[in-house]
């Protein structure tokens, strides 16, 4: 089964990144732009009985490993 | 007794050998270099967790090593109250590990910044700066991208009230201004330990600043102050 999980800063927290990028999209002629979070996607191919399943074990990755819980937040889709 | 030092050297660390010899040049000290694949600390004084880029910084800086074999001894040594210096890397590590509060993201100013900054010191709180007064400038090197250390409001006030803000960046006068912050951490934070005193993780690196040959002599402060503590 295919589970995806998005990581991304939690609000609130300083995203450099992102706003490098606002930047960068103003520069390009994108002025609508009001705010860019970058963030990560994990692509999880895992043995799971239901999709309910492969979701409950991809939330606990991202709360262990592939978040911080101090800084980002994260949301997991079951893709197929 | 010679203090013995244990240097965690996890793959992509590349400040372990530094440390080492800082340890051995100011504090005498008897040490080890330990692959993070073993688990047995043996009976050290003090657990260094070394600069450099443990797992490439795969993922996010520090994230893997935080599950490396051996931090599983490294936590509970430091539940025991043992001595931990978190140094760049290491305290990134130390973050990720839950062991010191907040954590470490990206430079404000999205550069990997290096070179050297004046820290002032905040805290006697810790055996590290238990023999700087507070309010001492020592000046030392940084070298890092992700310095940027963040924490909720709640946890700032209560790292202030306790005295858990051992080091903030300053400039050569030692007062906090904007220009002395080298990567927008906040509060000028530069290093903190943990409510107990005995884990502490900073930035800036004390072990490149232990002989007049590298520019500066003030970090030996740091390692002076351990050793003095243990006395």
């Amino acid at each position: 089964m295919k589970v995806q999980v998005c990581v991304l800063p939690k609000a609130g927290v300083l995203d450099p990144q992102g706003k490098a990028i606002a930047g960068a999209l103003h520069r390009l002629g994108h002025a609508a732009v009001h705010d860019v979070r970058a963030g990560k996607i994990f692509r999880i191919d895992v043995d799971a009985e239901t999709p309910e399943a492969a979701k409950v074990a991809a939330a606990k990755m991202a709360e262990t490993l592939l978040s911080n819980p101090v800084i980002e937040d994260f949301e997991v889709e079951v893709l197929s | 007794m010679k203090p013995r030092v244990v240097v965690v050297v996890f793959p992509g660390s590349n400040c372990d050998r530094d440390a080492a010899h800082a340890a051995e040049l100011v504090m005498g000290a008897e040490t080890r270099l330990l692959w993070h694949g073993e688990t047995s600390l043996g009976d050290p004084d003090l657990v260094v967790l070394p600069g450099g880029f443990s797992y490439g910084d795969y993922l996010r800086c520090g994230a893997m090593a935080r599950f490396s074999p051996v931090m599983q001894s490294v936590r509970a040594f430091a539940e025991r109250g043992g001595a931990v210096l978190g140094i760049c890397n290491g305290f990134q590590v130390l973050c990720e590990a839950g062991l010191l509060p907040g954590a470490l993201v990206q430079n404000g100013g999205l550069r990997f910044v290096c070179g050297d900054v004046h820290l002032r010191v905040e805290s006697e709180r810790t055996p590290f700066t238990r023999r700087i007064p507070a309010g001492t400038r020592l000046r030392m090197p940084i070298a890092h991208g992700d310095g940027n250390w963040v924490a909720d409001p709640e946890t700032l006030a209560r790292l202030e009230a306790s005295g858990q803000i051992v080091f903030r960046y300053v400039d050569e006068s030692g007062s906090r201004t904007p220009e002395a912050n080298p990567n927008g951490s906040l509060d000028d934070v530069a290093g903190i330990c943990n409510e107990a005193g005995n884990v502490l993780g900073l930035m800036p690196h004390p072990e490149r600043a232990v002989e007049a040959l590298l520019g500066s002599e003030d970090g030996a402060e740091v390692f002076r102050s351990f050793a003095a503590s243990r006395a």
